[in-house]
């Protein structure tokens, strides 16, 4: 099996300099993107590559890049964004690939850059991600002095400029246009849509917008093909995918696998089961704006399309598994709390509905919780969603609310007709 | 007043962004990086060289988490609340960390030693429990590993 994002990865072992990395076959995607095809040509093989976008949304790439006006008319400066302001709760994939493999995503970003004719790209990093900026910066230095960034890039005449912006934490920031306000300088609320930053974006100016991950893998398409990159999958999505296990799980971390492999593979193989004397109750698939999965569900194929058919989204693909002895209610306090704290307050029905949620639940946990709340929680659940907010942030919160009031309902009944956590 | 590497440092990051405000940010962890937190006054100089009113600039200042507008300590503890270390005895680690350091949430150790936060998933959920010291983390954490790290800062 090919695992093309982490085949230069080591653990505990420093990435890959930039003469390591030629040597291992980096930087020939960018020269043949570059030196043998069109900025279109490039963005028509991402597209036939079937590869969608890994930050949660799953939009195809190439599509994305192909919203993005092109020509001499097209408004100057054009520029790209790299998401890697990982921050949903559960998701440490991008991590991995920045830490480990920094050369793989600079030479994708020059690669989509050119694509979309971008003379300005920023590479957007959470603050807590420390190694990972220090490994950045000194591989934006090297390429910067080998030409591979700056004026005129290998003779092409495409010139780019690669910045790293390094935030101060929030949540929101995550979510593209609010994450252009904070690259504007301004609070990270989100903006209405349309217009969409493809055309109308940082500055006013057309950008386009990628998750780490998905990036990584433009240098191999481009080198490698799109035939070969759709092979890589177990399912129409191109590609390989970082998938990732957390909680009370035998051998948690992350792995690269074909995409649509199954809930149960990463569990069992990968993760290697439950911990002693544990069973799976629960599965948040891809964080923690997704919504649960139970035991029924672990032969369904983690790819975009299989989990939504599921009920849930493949999100960032990194699973967080929920045993039988941790209180379901409890982890939806959690997570309410996560989601309240981390509105950014510009709407009101996240401002104020997270906010009520999140105390209702805490209540329900605590044994003070009236039966009347769960009628309250599940209308939550149907007003606060897309279209009644700016963006994403609290319909995702009401995911894995909505799934627990299904799977679990009885859970809270016992919250609070005992008046207590049963779990404890 | 802003000290020259100070200046010079906003002005560097400056350099990246079309406009200067842009870089507030940036600037405001330049400043804090030498003086530990961001008072009034230097909020006030930064945002002269970024040409942008003290107001603007506080605006974006108080919006996130790891700029601090009141004195902290000489290092700061964030502790991991997020769905997979609480799954994993946030509480315990919490609970202990409260204890040892005799302070809660906000608070500041009396020989301001230590600052005590929560912070959202510091994405490292396969070391689960985990946090950070100042720029350090910490994983796979309980109670004994926890007096261990804090001794090394004593």
């Amino acid at each position: 099996m090919e695992s093309p994002l982490t085949q230069n990865i080591r653990p505990d072992i420093s990435p890959l300099n930039l003469p390591e990395y030629e040597k291992a076959g980096g930087y020939q995607g960018l020269r043949k993107a570059l030196t043998q095809l069109a900025p279109d040509e490039v963005t028509a093989l991402v597209l036939e590559s079937n590869l969608r976008g890994r930050g949660g949304a799953g939009f195809s790439t190439g599509r994305k890049w192909s919203f993005v006006p092109m020509g001499d008319d097209a408004p100057r400066p054009k520029y790209l964004v790299i998401n890697a302001d990982e921050m949903e709760p559960g998701t440490f994939k991008d991590r991995l690939l920045m830490e480990g493999d920094p050369h793989q995503l600079i030479e994708g970003i020059i690669i989509a850059a050119y694509a979309v004719q971008a003379g300005i790209a920023y590479i957007f990093l959470r603050r807590a991600y420390v190694t990972a900026g220090q490994r950045l910066e000194t591989a934006i230095k090297e390429a910067y002095a080998k030409g591979y960034l700056g004026q005129n890039i290998l003779g092409s005449g495409f010139n780019l400029d690669l910045y790293l912006h390094v935030s101060a934490g929030r949540y929101i920031c995550g979510e593209e246009t609010a994450l252009l306000n904070a690259l504007e300088g301004k609070r990270a609320v989100p903006r209405a849509k349309p217009p969409f930053p493809p055309v109308v974006g940082l500055w006013g100016k057309p950008t386009a917008f990628n998750n780490v991950e998905t990036i990584c893998n433009v240098s191999h398409i481009i080198r490698l093909g799109p035939a070969w990159f759709r092979d890589l999958s177990h399912v129409p999505d191109g590609g390989s995918k970082i998938y990732g296990a957390s909680g009370k799980v035998r051998r948690p971390g992350a792995w690269e696998l074909p995409m649509g492999v199954t809930i149960r593979e990463i569990l069992e193989e990968h993760a290697g089961g439950m911990q002693d004397g544990l069973e799976v109750r629960a599965i948040l698939p891809g964080g923690v704006s997704t919504d649960l999965l139970t035991a029924k569900h672990l032969d369904v194929r983690m790819d975009f399309n299989s989990m939504q058919e599921a009920g849930s989204r493949l999100g960032t693909g990194t699973m967080v598994v929920i045993d039988d002895r941790t209180c379901i209610v409890g982890l939806l306090s959690n997570l309410m709390h996560f989601f309240a704290q981390e509105s950014c307050g510009w709407c009101t029905p996240c401002r104020e509905g997270l906010a009520w949620t999140s105390r209702i639940l805490k209540a329900i946990e605590q044994g003070q919780g009236k039966l009347e709340d769960i009628e309250h929680l599940k209308r939550h659940t149907r007003l606060i969603t897309l279209g009644h907010t700016f963006c994403a942030l609290a319909p995702g919160a009401m995911e894995p609310l909505q799934s627990a009031l299904t799977y679990f309902e009885d859970d809270f009944r016992r919250h609070i007709l005992e008046r207590r956590c049963p779990w404890r | 007043m802003l000290t020259e590497q100070e200046e010079k440092d906003i002005e560097a990051v400056a350099g990246h962004y079309p406009l200067k405000k842009a870089a507030g940010i940036e600037a405001l962890k330049i400043v804090q990086k030498h003086r530990g937190w961001v008072s009034d006054e230097t909020l006030s100089h930064v945002a002269d060289v970024l040409e942008m009113s003290p107001t603007e600039l506080d605006a974006v200042a108080t919006f996130y988490n790891f700029i601090f507008r009141r004195p902290v300590g000489r290092h700061i503890i964030l502790v991991c609340d997020s769905v997979s270390c609480w799954i994993m005895g946030y509480d315990t680690i919490v609970n202990h960390l409260e204890k040892r350091l005799g302070i809660g949430f906000g608070e500041t150790t009396v020989d301001g030693r230590f600052t005590l936060l929560p912070n959202v998933c510091l994405g490292a959920c396969d070391r689960a429990p985990v946090m950070m010291i100042d720029e350090q983390l910490y994983g796979e954490l309980d109670v004994e590993k926890i007096d261990k790290i804090l001794a090394s800062f004593e």
